[in-house]
């Protein structure tokens, strides 16, 4: 292999524990400097893989390749990799500085140089008054930084992170993960990055790739996952509140007319796939509660109804609401400001261009 | 009386029912098992001519401590009278070796079986705990066939040998099932940072498990200290532990019965598991928790 601008390639990798197939011939692709993040419900496969690209379990078949070289049959510590826990896995006995510096003296490291490597990372991470410190003297803030820093001082060019603000709270988990983008544009090194929280996977990637049950689904960027999921389970996985899914069919001749519930919604404006719809088919059409516009605003999108408010969730800056629509729940975003009381009617409206078709049978985007 | 309005904390009873069953079930509890050692320090302070007039509740009225001198240094075990300290220094040489190879073989045996996952682990562990469960009895002749082989029956190295296999299963289970409760990522990270079996086991292993290890040390230093059956058999007549000993000293048939040599015995051959216990404290309670396990 020549040297290239893929950092990390990896080519048919499988991995059997016995009969379960955990990772079926995946393939992947990542550039330098490249931020991805496998997402994805657990068991899908996501942390599997980071440990299989770590070297912290043996794959069945297929290779790895990190820089160009393959790496398939290296330890974890040859292969040029730094990784941060979940747990954040620091060594209880050893002060923040003997975890920083327990690798580079494993690895045989001068030093000199192994003080000089941690106080930079110290002071990349503001940790420098900790360095003294015991990890059970820590807040976990304090100790997840001690991890990233324990990836930093080995100065690799991948960095590998497995779900690593999953045991913080809410308003910490927001900090780092800020400090995690900051991070990554400083040293602009590639990082593999596995969540389960959605919001982390599309503020922090540059690529996402949305795993189940070891393949993956897609793999783009937050932007077009988001706007044109490839089949319905990425479409329902991504955006929080989750999309609406209203199942109808196809007729209308020339027209596409999706019949659902006893409405007929006009796609004409749908990008379809293949260029237009299957008379006939059954689908599934896919609307995001964000997506969806109420009152004068309602009146101009090329669907419109007027529906009955059955539930409202008030959330803040904006108020969810529950309903009907052709027979089927739905629910949509409308601003926080505007008062809604249950029973009320509204008229609601989308603009298809923004919705995506699913086929029943296939779940794959029409 | 009138009735007080519920405010703050709920005024509690000094001796509700409940306390006072417990205190009573363990006041009769304490009393059953200290009497038997009560009995045996008064015999052993006591003359014989005092033993003599039968009460045996009854404090010495003149304390001596000649028994206790007598039971150590001169008491008679069939044709020696050397006392009870030569098995007692035969007790520490066979003691020492094997507390410390068994907990060490054992200790990578279970870091082994909780992070190195190797082919036929499982079974492995199966065949381990198995062995537990078989009957000492069973496997004394073979043991003896093969101690004699390997040209260490009769010796101390023989009975090392053999308190080392026997403690085995259960030290290993104890190792594994606390390893196994250590944090896998912990062991992955170490991995990463380029430790290998024995960088990760010494360096990140052994120094969170002083807990375990000191449970692993109460366990096989109390067994290996009252063992009698292995010491009889495995040890030879040079060797031979200090219960093996006290029993040559209490059974001698040879004369008049002295009790209070013989109380005085006891309480010196019991004192080594007797100090562990005291001295371990909260230690003690998990040896005994992790020994349940066994069954």
């Amino acid at each position: 292999m020549t040297a290239t601008d893929k950092s990390i390639e990896i080519k048919n990798l499988s991995l059997n524990f016995g009969d379960l197939k955990v990772l079926e011939d995946l393939n992947l692709e990542i550039t330098d400097g490249e931020f991805l993040v496998l997402l994805g419900a657990s068991g899908c496969g996501k942390s599997t893989l980071l440990n299989c690209i770590a070297g912290l379990l043996d794959i069945s078949d297929g290779q790895i390749f990190i820089k160009g070289k393959n790496v398939t049959w290296k330890e974890p510590k040859d292969r040029g990799i730094g990784m941060v826990f979940q747990s954040y896995a620091l060594y209880p006995q050893m002060s923040v500085e003997g975890n920083l510096s327990f690798g580079l003296k494993n690895a045989g490291v001068p030093r000199a140089e192994i003080a000089e490597r941690v106080a930079r990372a110290a002071a990349v991470l503001q940790i420098e008054p900790l360095l003294k410190r015991k990890p059970s003297q820590l807040s976990g803030g304090q100790r997840q930084r001690v991890a990233i820093g324990r990836a930093l001082v080995r100065e690799v060019d991948v960095f590998l992170f497995d779900e690593p603000l999953s045991n913080l709270d809410a308003k910490l988990r927001a900090e780092l993960r800020v400090e995690i983008k900051r991070l990554h544009q400083r040293l602009n090194n590639t990082m593999i990055y596995v969540t389960h929280d959605q919001i982390e996977a599309l503020t922090l990637a540059d690529r996402i790739a949305i795993m189940r049950g070891g393949k993956v689904q897609q793999l783009d960027t937050p932007h077009v996952i988001y706007n044109h999921p490839v089949n319905k389970y990425v479409a329902g996985f991504i955006g929080s509140p989750g999309m609406n899914f209203m199942q109808g069919k196809f007729n209308g001749g020339d027209k596409p007319l999706f019949a659902t519930g006893g409405l007929d919604v006009d796609l004409s404006r749908y990008n379809f796939e293949n260029g237009h719809a299957l008379e006939g088919s059954e689908a599934w059409l896919g609307v995001r509660p964000e997506h969806v516009s109420v009152g004068q605003d309602a009146a101009q999108k090329a669907f419109s109804q007027e529906i009955q408010v059955e539930v409202v969730e008030p959330m803040g800056s904006d108020t969810l609401v529950w309903t009907t629509l052709a027979d089927q729940e739905f629910r949509f975003r409308m601003d926080g400001q505007k008062n809604v009381e249950v029973g009320e009617t509204l008229n609601i409206g989308f603009d298809p261009v923004s919705a995506s078709v699913f086929d029943v049978q296939t779940e794959n985007r029409l | 009386m009138t009735t007080m309005e519920a405010i703050g904390p709920r005024p509690k009873r000094a001796l509700d029912p409940a306390r006072i069953m417990i205190y009573s079930v363990l006041i009769v509890a304490a009393l059953y098992y200290l009497l038997p050692l009560y009995v045996m320090v008064m015999t052993s302070l006591k003359g014989m001519p005092e033993i003599r007039l039968g009460n045996i509740f009854a404090p010495p009225v003149e304390v001596t401590f000649e028994p206790w001198i007598k039971a150590w240094d001169t008491a008679c075990t069939g044709l020696y009278c050397e006392g009870l300290k030569v098995g007692f220094w035969n007790s520490v040489q066979i003691l020492i070796p094997s507390v410390i190879i068994s907990i060490a073989i054992a200790s990578v045996n279970g870091y082994a079986l909780s992070f190195w996952r190797f082919r036929g682990a499982e079974v492995f562990f199966t065949i381990l705990i198995f062995g537990s469960f078989i009957p000492y009895q069973v496997m004394l002749y073979p043991l003896v066939i093969i101690t004699r082989e390997l040209g260490i029956f009769g010796s101390l190295a023989g009975v090392i040998f053999i308190h080392t296999i026997f403690g085995m299963p259960i030290l290993t289970l104890l190792f594994r099932n606390y390893f196994a409760s250590l944090p896998q990522e912990l062991f992955k990270a170490a991995r990463v940072d380029g430790a290998g079996f024995w960088g990760v086991f010494l360096k990140i292993m052994v120094p969170m498990s002083p807990p375990i290890f000191v449970v692993a040390i109460i366990l096989q230093v109390t067994g290996i200290w009252n063992d009698f059956l292995f010491g009889v058999i495995f040890a030879g007549t040079q060797n031979f532990p200090m219960t093996v000993q006290l029993n040559n000293i209490v059974n001698t048939t040879q004369g008049v019965k002295e009790y209070n040599v013989n109380m005085a015995a006891t309480i010196l051959t019991g004192g080594v598991p007797l100090l562990i216990y005291f001295l371990s404290g909260k230690y003690f309670v998990r040896g005994i928790a992790a020994g349940a396990v066994k069954g």
